[in-house]
């Protein structure tokens, strides 16, 4: 989950790690006051959670609260990244003489997060690691030791940088990786970290990613800082097709029966599990056919469920049939499966038999699902039709209908 | 042979009163020889029973009650209370850790990882099915209940191992309908972080005698495949693999998580293109399709073998 600029300001805010004074705003008159409060030059800056803001005119540069002001109109005027801000950020137009990155990320091979550290900041961090790459640092921080300060000195240092620079750089990294922990960060970076003319340090854009998995362990966070339940804060917002989706997999707490994305084909998938649904839908694809959804069915979810789902699917405008598919089942049972998508034909007046492409869930419980395909006469494939095959039979199906 | 499981391999089930582990501890009791599962363990149940196996209320009971060390634990237990569970586990000896939980941060799972390291023990998981030697044993619901993994599994020459549980009983039920069987299976977890990945567990299928090739399952986000890639060309490995990739549409989708918690592409390495492109540099065949995978594999071997 991404936090806007404002709120990762705030967190490392609370680390103990020196901000400019900042404020957030919706409107021109709140931009005005926090300028106000800036009493300088200020900078406006549009809260949207995809980067490239400066090149789309999302950062703007004020002498005056009022002019500060009017770029706030501009700003949130400007859609960035297929996203309207969120507000505008007024932030002091600091004077540095230098600007420095610090970052924290896991290392999923060495299964340990690592400080990165660069006297070259304030641009990209991948940029400066190609193209000069000893003035970048990494180091692995332990899981299960506590860090005392070391460790960000190992990396600053390695850069090149010692004397009182390194000396007041020290605290403000070993906050940021304590904060990466302690908040279940997947990501934590202040680029740039800038050096003022009095010699002082202070944080001056920050990025964080927390886990969406670690979100309950951080409510009281999460909640000062206004960020809602409902909030998925992912690349792209979720559309209604997909909300109802998620509405339909909290019907009850057995299995899954949701995951839902939205695409413009016109075949409906219900697919399952994720390793399956992947498979499936790249198989849909590699055969010329146009999913309407991606999905995924998994941990023997109910009838009902299972219905619903098959009946938010059938219903999407411009699908013709969907393709019931699996790889093989060993916790889901297929006649549950089997029960649910065809309840949900017959409940919205379809022909089962018309509707449903294919169905190809082979495992747990398949007699008994297939005696009840047969009965609504609704073509079926057990497991020696590979899950490629079955995607090709549905697509040609389709192509045959329209 | 096998790796990291065989007949006499002893575990418990942490966790073993929930719905989902009673059914888990049938199957692997039903299964080939029956497994020895020598006890489970709930807070609070001690004295209970589960299909005829003990529980207790410790990890430490359970290794009192059996009288010498445990191989093995297959974790059940909800994702706030995993991390207790595996420490406790590795603080009791048990060196062969398969957890089931879904949903745990990474940084528990990196702090349980470490511990294990530090204590010579080994994680499979988190968010897998566990280890199935065909006819042999199961540890974990690879498969499902003993009938139908006994219709997906073989025994065999073929190392499987799979980022997606649904997928290990998959590509082995192709290799089995081809006539291949499988010489163990590992679902090793979808997350981003997990216990045992590729390139940690070919070690081991490399020392295994019974293994002739090894097929994978793969899906964009992470490093791992450039982990096994790295790996191969390093090792002079006597074993061919095969790998499948699944999730190539999603290298149009940056950013957006599909299937498992570790299935996103943050960055250019993420994406199934360039995987794909690292498997085959180190010559690794990576099939369009599953039901490619046993010819190819095959004629792997062969070439090798002449």
């Amino acid at each position: 989950m991404r936090f806007y600029e404002y709120e990762a300001r705030e967190i490392v805010r609370r680390a103990g790690i020196p901000v400019t004074e900042f404020g957030f705003a919706t409107t021109p008159e709140e931009a005005k006051a926090a300028a106000e409060k800036i009493d300088g030059p200020s900078v406006v800056k549009s809260q949207v959670l995809s980067g490239g803001r400066m090149k789309a005119g999302g950062v703007q540069f004020a002498d005056t609260p009022d002019e500060a002001a009017a770029h706030t109109v501009d700003v949130l005027k400007i859609e960035i990244g297929g996203q309207m801000p969120r507000g505008v950020l007024v932030d002091t137009k600091a004077e540095v003489e230098q600007e420095y990155y610090a970052g924290v990320v896991w290392d999923g091979t060495a299964k340990q997060p690592v400080i990165i550290f660069s006297p070259v900041g304030g641009i990209d961090i991948e940029q400066v690691a190609e193209e000069q790459p000893d003035k970048v640092g990494r180091r692995h921080i332990s899981n299960l030791r506590p860090l005392t300060g070391f460790e960000a000195k190992e990396v600053i240092a390695s850069t090149g940088v010692t004397g009182s620079e390194l000396n007041k750089l020290v605290p403000i990294v070993t906050k940021l990786a304590q904060l990466f922990i302690d908040n279940d960060m997947t990501l934590a970076e202040i680029n740039p970290i800038g050096r003022l003319a009095d010699g002082s340090f202070i944080a001056l854009d920050a990025h964080m990613d927390m886990e969406n998995e670690a979100r309950g362990r951080h409510k009281k966070l999460l909640a000062e800082l206004g960020v809602g339940d409902d909030e998925t804060r992912e690349a792209r917002e979720p559309t209604a097709f997909e909300l109802a989706g998620e509405a339909v997999d909290s019907e009850d707490h057995r299995g899954v029966a949701g995951n839902v994305t939205e695409f413009d084909g016109n075949l409906g998938l219900v697919i399952g599990a994720g390793g399956g649904s992947l498979t499936l839908f790249d198989a849909v694809r590699a055969h010329g056919g146009k999913p309407a959804n991606y999905c995924e069915i998994g941990g023997n979810p109910s009838v009902s469920k299972t219905c619903g789902l098959a009946k938010l699917v059938l219903q999407k405008p411009g699908v013709d049939k969907i393709a019931v598919m699996m790889s093989i089942v060993s916790n889901t049972r297929v006649d549950i499966v089997a029960r649910g998508v065809i309840k949900a034909c017959l409940e919205l007046g379809m022909d089962p038999s018309e509707k449903i492409a294919i169905f190809r869930i082979p495992g747990a419980w398949e007699d008994e699902g297939f005696k009840i395909l047969d009965a609504y006469g609704v073509e079926y494939a057990d497991r020696s039709v590979s899950m490629h095959e079955a995607a090709k039979r549905a697509v040609e199906k389709i192509g045959a209908g329209s | 042979m096998s790796i990291l499981v065989g007949a006499n391999t002893t575990f418990i089930v942490q966790g073993i009163t929930g719905r989902e582990a009673v059914n888990l501890t049938r199957e692997c009791l039903d299964y080939g020889a029956g497994a020895k599962v020598v006890g489970g363990v709930t807070p609070g149940r001690l004295g209970r029973e589960v299909h005829g196996v003990p529980v207790f209320d410790t990890v430490e009971q359970a290794v009192a009650h059996h009288g010498a060390p445990i191989d093995g634990s297959v974790v059940t237990v909800p994702p706030a209370f995993t991390k207790d569970a595996v420490f406790e586990a590795i603080e009791n000896g048990i060196k062969l850790i398969v957890i089931v939980t879904e949903r745990i941060p990474r940084r528990d799972v990196a702090q349980m990882v470490e511990l294990a390291s530090a204590n010579d023990a080994r994680i499979i998981g988190p968010n897998c099915l566990g280890i199935i030697v065909p006819d042999v044993i199961k540890m974990g619901g690879i498969g499902g209940p003993a009938k139908d993994a006994a219709k997906a599994y073989t025994p065999g020459s073929i190392g499987v191992i799979s980022r997606s549980g649904g997928m290990t009983t998959e590509m082995s039920s192709t290799l089995t309908a081809a006539g291949m069987g499988q010489s163990t299976a590992v679902s090793i977890g979808g997350d981003a972080i997990i216990g045992s990945s590729y390139a940690e567990l070919m070690p081991l299928f490399e020392a295994d005698e019974a293994t002739e090739g090894i097929v994978i399952y793969t899906e964009p986000g992470g490093r791992m495949e450039a982990q096994l890639a790295q790996w191969v060309a390093e090792n002079n490995s006597r074993l061919p693999i095969v790998a499948f990739m699944a999730g190539r549409f999603m290298d149009e989708m940056p950013g957006m998580s599909f299937g498992h918690a570790g299935t996103i592409v943050e960055g250019k390495e993420d994406t199934a293109t360039e995987k794909i492109a690292r498997l085959a540099e180190a010559g690794i065949t990576v099939a369009e399709e599953i039901s490619e995978i046993p010819a190819l594999i095959q004629a792997k071997i062969d070439e090798r073998k002449s």
